[in-house]
């Protein structure tokens, strides 16, 4: 087994996505420990824009894995590709995204080249000689440390927002080397019909710094209009509490908790959110919580940084305006 | 239409969960065990296919004798077979071990899809789906939060939830499904399936039974182990404000630029 750290760059829209681009992060504070070559591994057809944007941002080699038939995500495509490439090569970790397509491909490849798997890792740490995770397990009432054991390739899935994102004007002008791929279309026994993007007011949820987030005391889909507002002047996402997604007020996409998405912005609003253990357990690695609830007692204040007891319709409009003004002043 | 649903027995979240004093798991006195959630948004998903194709729902687990009661409420819900593989060999196994194990079972069934939830409550791995579809060389659709199979039953058009949007796939059957909440609403067992599953005998099979060795699946085989459980690092409540609008825009304002630095 080589040292090398190889990092999945997921990437949609010519462009590589946010978590992606942190776990060149996290591999260089892990090859300062294990030593060996940051590796950028970029699957997919037409990838030059994609690589000219990781170029800058610390890896040492990019692989470009570029076919045709690479042109949308398959589970079979993908999976043969990093498969034969982490067979060939043997870095010793590979790092990939918890997203949907991270999720779905990475215990797939530890399948099939019988890798270690850890996923949703809070944190990664070389020890010993070692891979040693954290990850919040029991819906968030636990933290595991677990180790990966054995020889060979570990694969670790990671979440977003947990490193930084490297400075984009790294000195390191990474080598790109072209794999060969080889790929038979008859491999591949799912079809992508299409993708509907969701047509969302503000950012998407796993690329956001600040959150902000609406519960039942939304009252209504309408109300959301005034998250929408606060979110664009702050450059944040909406996301909600499961009864505005129960009640047909937001999309799925939104929930935040254990039947929904793990977040850990650096800022978590909670705009009309009782603070229920399930709600909690998506979002209480958030940095700093903010909580704007009428009711004092309700438990959200018992975790918020900053607990604001008030009606939230009256402050969030007030607090848009307010927000654009700090940075029109700037 | 042979459905095979995989089954965990997990706390119930709404349980409290206490570490033991030397971090290597939960003390499980006085916790209820239920049925995995989304393993039962997977039941759900099979009986539907079997109302709508004929055939039948086998349930299938890899857990200690109690997990059992977890097959049970399957069994009441309405599946028709339950298998249970229990082993000490198994303590110590890791995601991959269980897939494996799953695997084996499953071979010996006839199944045209093999659904399994979208992620287990307790260990929150996301992992034995992905590579039980490995194992078992089927192709796969995870996180489906919509599913229509076509009318002769030979492959479906899945929704999954991507970031940003819906991706719309077409998988051929055989193939294995994870499934998210969204698709569909478990039903209650009913009294009559209640009872019905007491009765029932559930198939109890060893790794020997299997043909495994523990050398391959246990243990030995691991390639992740838990060090440590340690509770996570704990929230105190911080600063209250109490005042007019004003007073409480004032304050987050402040909050965001001098404190979060988010502005
Ligand atoms: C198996 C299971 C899984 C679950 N998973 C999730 C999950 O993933 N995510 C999740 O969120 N929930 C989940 N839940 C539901 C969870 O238990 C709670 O019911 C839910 O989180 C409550 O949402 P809420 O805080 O928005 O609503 P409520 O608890 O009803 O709270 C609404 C709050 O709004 C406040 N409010 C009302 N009007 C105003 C106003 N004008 N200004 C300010 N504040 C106001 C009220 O004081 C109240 O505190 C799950 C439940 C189960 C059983
Ligand atoms: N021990 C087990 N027995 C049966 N099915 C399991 C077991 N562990 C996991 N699964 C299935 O795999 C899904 C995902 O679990 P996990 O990978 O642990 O998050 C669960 O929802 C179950 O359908």
């Amino acid at each position: 087994m080589g040292a090398d750290i190889w990092v999945y760059i997921e990437h949609a829209e010519a462009a590589p996505k946010k978590v992606s681009l942190e776990l060149l992060s996290c591999a260089r504070s892990l090859s300062t420990e294990l030593g060996g070559n940051i590796v950028a591994f970029v699957p997919g057809s037409k990838i030059d824009q994609v690589i000219a944007a990781v170029g800058s941002r610390g890896a040492d080699i990019i692989y470009a894995a570029e076919h045709p038939l690479l042109d949308t995500y398959t589970t079979d495509g993908y999976a043969a590709v990093l498969a034969d490439a982490v067979r060939a090569e043997s870095p010793a970790i590979v790092l990939v995204g918890s997203t949907a397509q991270g999720r779905d491909l990475a215990p797939r490849v530890a399948a099939r080249l019988g890798a270690g798997i850890v996923t949703d890792c809070a944190t990664l740490a070389w020890r010993d000689g070692k891979v040693l995770a954290t990850r919040p397990m029991y819906t968030r009432k636990a933290i595991g440390t677990v180790r990966v054991t054995g020889g060979g390739p570990c694969i670790a899935v990671v979440l977003p927002a947990m490193y930084p994102l490297p400075d984009a004007d790294s000195p390191r002008r990474p080598e790109v080397r072209r794999r060969p791929v080889h790929l038979d279309g008859k491999a591949i026994r799912t079809s992508v019909r299409e993708v509907k993007s969701v047509h969302r007011e503000t950012i998407p949820l796993i690329e956001a710094n600040v959150i902000i987030s609406g519960g039942r005391g939304m009252k209504g889909p309408e109300n959301f209009a005034i998250l929408d507002d606060l979110a664009r002047a702050l450059g944040a996402a909406v996301g909600s509490s499961r009864p505005p997604v129960d009640s047909g007020w937001v999309p799925h996409d939104y929930e935040i908790g254990q039947t929904g998405k793990t977040v850990s912005p650096q800022v978590y609003l909670a705009c009309g959110i009782s603070g229920a253990p399930q709600h909690l357990a998506g979002m209480s690695g958030s940095k700093y919580i903010v909580a704007i609830n009428k009711d004092p007692n309700a438990p959200m204040f018992q975790v918020a940084d900053l607990g604001v007891v008030g009606d939230l319709f009256e402050i969030i409009p007030k607090l848009a305006e307010a927000v654009r003004k700090a940075k029109s002043q700037h | 239409m042979n459905i095979i649903v995989c089954v965990k027995q997990v706390p119930d979240t709404e349980a409290p969960i206490r570490i033991t004093p030397d971090g290597s798991g939960i003390d499980e006195t006085g916790v209820t065990l239920v049925m995995n959630y989304y393993d039962e948004h997977a039941t759900e998903a099979g009986l539907r296919l079997r109302e709508q194709f004929g055939g039948t729902v086998t349930l299938v687990s890899v857990g200690p004798e109690r997990a059992k009661e977890a097959l049970r409420t399957g069994l009441a819900m309405g599946a028709d077979d339950a298998v249970l593989v229990s082993d000490p060999a198994l303590n110590g196994a890791d995601h991959l071990g269980v897939a494996r194990v799953l695997a084996a079972v499953i071979k010996t069934l006839p199944h045209d899809a093999v659904i399994c939830g979208k992620l287990s409550t307790d260990d929150n791995a996301t992992t034995v789906g992905a590579a039980l579809a490995e194992y078992l060389g089927l192709p796969q659709a995870t996180a489906v939060a919509h599913l229509e199979v076509d009318a002769a039953g030979t492959g479906a058009v899945v929704h999954r939830e991507v970031e940003g949007g819906v991706e719309v796939l077409a998988v051929p059957f055989p193939a294995l499904l994870t499934v998210e909440r969204s698709l569909n609403e478990p039903r209650y067992p009913s009294l009559p399936g209640i009872m019905k599953a007491k009765r029932k005998e559930i198939k109890t099979l060893t790794l020997e039974n299997l043909g495994l060795a523990a050398a391959e699946v246990g243990a030995a085989a691991a390639r992740t182990a838990l060090v440590r459980l340690s509770p996570p690092p704990a929230r105190k409540a911080g600063r209250m404000v109490e005042g007019d609008t004003e007073q409480a825009v004032a304050a987050i304002l402040a909050f965001l630029v001098d404190e979060a630095k988010v502005l």
